[in-house]
């Protein structure tokens, strides 16, 4: 799988190069500047990308908008942004385009390797994977979430953090059949219609989270 | 002698030339009497108005001179910028209480400039009198149409006008001194009338403290953001690569221990470089031994830290602790000032002093280096002046090329 990394921080981008590497990624370039982050996105086309929100030059959240800037040529190119902290703002923005695809994940979780790298292939299939920490800053704020039972609350979360069904069964120690029942009734609190796709229920879930 | 005649004749001449200012009065004072009814007739007359005050100006601006040369004191100008167009100008002329201050001050050094000139000039001419009274008496015995004043009033009497010798001494040491007092006394006519009004000043000192009161909001913006760069830049990334290394040695522990370890190792070596940033940041913001020892304890171990090849000689009297960002801002001045020498003055010896003047800090640092300083060049002088002048401090470089250079700084310090 073609890899493309952005981060400014020499430490940080050896690692991460070394780490994917060991992981059977092939990293096609590693970019060290925001302003050469789009084209090298467009013209190398990236299978995923791997992208620090602040880059130089004005290290704030070039990464992010370059991320931005290059999935509106080619719609829906996989990117995975990190961060040392997460904005709500930001998530919403990386999801507007509504294409999927996205990653948001704070810097703290390339710990969890086998995590993070299952983070980025699911990134590059297609899937949505928010930060636990996003999640739960968006699911402080909302008193509708109220009617969710704790257990619905748990898949919630998992779901948005981009779980399949069969990892949210693994991890809650319950059936898979037991996690689409709880799938649906939760989406029916929330009025939300039941839906198939991975990335498309965390949007549904995010946008609704959101609105 | 020589001196004291030398002197006598420029305060002379000063006087003099404070009475040939005032005479411009009764010129100025018809002027502005015929301008301001007829420039509701006519528009010369605005003419002549707006002409009249800058020449009351021009007197007054010369006057503001010479009266702060007197008092060793800057008389401050008290003028606003003018708008352009007559008579927008006219219209802010008359309304701007400068004007009519100017026209009482010339008004009034008038009179005071000519009778100040007429008593010091009487006052020796009387002197001279006396003093030679029995020889004018010898020389003219009898009543001539030109008697002088002193022969009229004795009535050629020989006791009475040998009595005049004494008197004139005394009127010699009067003349002598009285010029300085009546100069002195016109400097502060010309202070109190042709400097700004307390309200003026008040406001002058509004402007400057929303200036510093800024300056400061923006020097503490600064340094947050530089804590935030330094805390994202430095330890939170080498904590991300640790908690990496790690998570990569749990990956392959069972696999490949010896690769494990030295994941595990390095590691260990971002978390021990993360602590140092995090306490040099720590020590950047607040540095603890200034927290345990106050200003003089932290100053003897800056100077400690810092030494180098180049001897730093510290001279500190102070011994009292200091409120706490009074003693902050004292260290950072000190601190900043230090590394400036040590970084680009090529000296070989360095003096701080600091000086507790009860209500004032006085803080130097100079060094033997070849000067040049300028505070319009680079951050470290313009940070050091940020951070007084939110204390309303002050910075004075003295810094020639060639050297020596010193700081001079005051921080206020009343607890």
């Amino acid at each position: 799988m073609r890899v493309l990394i952005a981060e400014d921080q020499l430490l940080l981008r050896d690692g991460l190069t070394r780490m994917l590497t060991a992981y059977g990624f092939d990293v096609v370039a590693a970019v060290d500047d925001g302003s050469q982050l789009v084209e090298a996105l467009v013209s190398l086309r990236p299978d995923v990308a791997v992208v620090d929100v602040r880059l130089p030059p004005t290290f704030t959240d070039e990464g992010l908008r370059a991320a931005i800037a290059a999935r509106a040529e080619i719609p829906g190119l996989p990117v995975l942004i990190l961060s040392q902290y997460v904005e709500r703002l930001y998530a919403r923005e990386l999801l507007s385009d509504r294409a999927g695809a996205v990653g948001y994940l704070l810097k703290d979780r390339v710990g969890d390797v086998r995590q993070f790298i299952d983070a980025i292939r699911q990134v590059a299939t297609g899937a949505t994977v928010m930060d636990p920490e996003v999640v739960t800053q968006l699911l402080h704020q909302r008193d509708t979430l109220a009617a969710l039972t704790p257990r619905e609350r748990d898949v919630l979360r998992l779901m948005a953090e981009g779980r399949t069904n069969a990892a949210i069964a693994e991890h809650m120690i319950i059936t898979e059949k037991s996690v689409s029942n709880h799938i649906n009734t939760l989406f029916a609190k929330l009025g939300l219609p039941p839906s198939g796709s991975g990335h498309r229920r965390v949007l549904a879930v995010l946008a609704y989270l959101d609105q | 002698m020589r001196q004291k005649l030398r002197r006598a004749v420029s305060e002379l001449g000063q006087l003099l030339g404070g009475t040939a200012i005032g005479l411009a009065a009764p010129f100025l004072l018809f002027l502005t009497l015929v301008s301001v009814p007829s420039s509701l007739a006519a528009g010369l007359g605005i003419l002549l108005f707006v002409g009249v005050v800058w020449l009351a100006r021009r007197l007054a601006d010369l006057q503001r001179h010479r009266a702060a040369t007197v008092l060793a004191e800057p008389v401050p100008s008290p003028y606003l910028p003018l708008p352009k167009g007559l008579l927008a100008r006219a219209r802010m002329l008359i309304g701007e209480p400068a004007t009519w201050r100017d026209l009482a001050w010339v008004l009034c050094q008038f009179p005071v400039g000519l009778l100040s000139v007429t008593v010091a000039i009487g006052l020796w001419l009387g002197a001279v009198e006396c003093l030679f009274a029995p020889l004018l008496r010898a020389l003219l015995p009898t009543r001539t149409s030109f008697d002088p004043v002193v022969l009229e009033l004795t009535g050629r009497s020989g006791p009475l006008t040998w009595l005049l010798v004494p008197v004139g001494v005394g009127l010699v040491v009067l003349a002598y001194h009285l010029p300085r007092h009546l100069i002195t006394g016109q400097a502060r006519l010309a202070n109190a009338l042709l400097g700004p009004t307390s309200a003026a000043r008040l406001s002058a000192r509004v402007d400057r403290l929303t200036a510093t009161r800024a300056a400061a909001v923006d020097a503490s913006a600064v340094e947050l953001r530089r804590v935030e760069r330094d805390l994202h830049d430095g330890a939170q990334v080498r904590l991300v690569a640790a908690t990496m290394n790690l998570g990569m040695a749990e990956d392959v522990i069972d696999a490949d221990p010896a690769g494990a370890k030295v994941l595990m190792a390095e590691a260990k070596a971002s978390v021990g470089a993360a602590l140092t940033e995090l306490r040099d940041l720590v020590r950047g913001i607040h540095p603890p031994v200034l927290a345990d020892r106050g200003l003089t304890g932290a100053v003897q171990a800056l100077a400690l830290k810092l030494a180098s090849g180049i001897p730093i000689e510290l001279d500190l009297r102070l011994d009292r602790r200091l409120a706490a960002p009074v003693e902050s801002a004292a260290y950072f001045v000190i601190a900043e000032s230090l590394g400036n020498a040590l970084r680009h003055s090529g000296a070989q010896r360095i003096q701080v002093t600091v000086t507790d003047q009860g209500d004032m800090l006085h803080i130097t640092v100079g060094d033997n280096g070849h000067g040049g300083a300028d505070p319009l060049r680079g951050t470290g002088l313009r940070g050091i002046q940020r951070r007084l002048s939110a204390f309303d401090g002050t910075l004075r470089i003295t810094s020639p090329l060639g050297g020596p250079t010193v700081l001079d700084m005051e921080l206020p310090c009343a607890s």
